[in-house]
């Protein structure tokens, strides 16, 4: 049976549409969530797109948390399902409690928008078990407030536990601390990235297919995974 | 009627980029003895009933600040004190 990826809308997702047609790409079915629907209507993964949700009104992310949808997503991810969330999704999560730290402003304060190459650290997510350690990807990143913070002890706590999934490499777009583009929970199965994989799955809109790798990783995940 | 008023601050270990770029932007206007200069945000809130700190230090604490990167105050202002009170 094919997946079913739910992508979330919120007032002011701008990369919903991207994100649904990147997972019918990978080969599953995508199915549009809207913010004030508390149902997933059984869907296997959620990704939580790009975007100003709430026009970033307070912080980035702040009032999308609390979002119908969210509550759901929020316990579903607890119970194990896999949540992506790029960009404002991952600011999202941030704001959520499922990732630690924070994405603050750029600290250039300039709108950054190019191809960048990362390095996938970790292949042992939900979201990137298709890739290779070590392997470097060329993804888009567009972002104003993509400078990824913690305390010195929660970075080291994610480094030591493997849960630093991606690092920017050759220029950091936005000074995140450590390079860091993309974490993971403890359990693998929330991924929260900056740049933007949805934008890189076919070879006339995006700079490489690299993007595609976290779209087919969840598939081989769900395949794997118990029901 | 009182106003609680929240002020929420970037905690002082984090970079404030926003107050940088003020702070550079001073000497333009012939101000050389600003050291530094840090931007935060204040919200005034005004309850049906009774002002309630107890309450407003909730909402501060859950959506107001993210206690992650900021740190927050609250304290109690009379109307005519508040933004755009005329005097």
């Amino acid at each position: 049976m094919t997946a079913r990826v739910g992508v979330v809308t919120f007032p002011g997702s701008l990369d919903d549409g991207d994100a649904a047609r990147a997972v019918r790409i990978a080969g599953a079915e995508p199915v549009r969530l809207w913010h004030g629907d508390p149902d997933l209507h059984g869907v296997d993964a959620v990704v939580l797109p790009g975007g100003f949700s709430y026009g970033d009104y307070l912080r980035c992310g702040a009032i999308a948390r609390f979002a119908p949808v969210m509550e759901t997503v929020v316990d579903a991810a607890r119970g194990g399902l896999p949540v992506l969330g790029i960009c404002n999704g991952f600011q999202i999560l941030c704001e959520a409690h499922l990732l630690p730290g924070a994405l603050t402003r750029n600290q250039h304060l300039h709108f950054r928008n190019r191809d960048q190459v990362l390095r996938i650290e970790s292949a042992g997510t939900a979201w990137t078990n298709a890739f290779q350690p070590g392997q470097e990807v060329l993804i888009p990143v567009k972002n104003g407030e993509g400078c990824y913070v913690a305390d010195p002890a929660t970075l080291d706590q994610l480094e030591a536990e493997g849960r630093v999934v991606a690092r920017y490499v050759g220029g950091n777009p936005n000074g995140s601390q450590r390079d860091i583009a993309a974490i993971t929970n403890p359990a693998g199965n929330v991924v929260g990235i900056m740049p933007h994989p949805e934008h890189a799955v076919e070879a006339l809109t995006g700079p490489s297919l690299d993007g595609l790798g976290f779209f087919t990783s969840v598939l081989k995940h769900l395949v794997g995974a118990p029901a | 009627m009182p106003r609680v008023v929240v002020d929420v601050m970037l905690k002082p270990e984090i970079l404030d980029p926003q107050g940088q770029a003020v702070a550079n932007a001073l000497p333009r206007l012939g101000v050389d003895d600003v050291a530094s200069v840090r931007i935060g945000r204040r919200i005034e809130i005004e309850f049906t009933g009774e002002p309630d700190l107890d309450r407003a230090r909730e909402i501060a604490d859950k959506l107001l600040a993210n206690p992650v990167i900021e740190d927050f105050t609250v304290h109690l202002v009379e109307t005519d004190e508040t933004a755009g009170a005329h005097p």
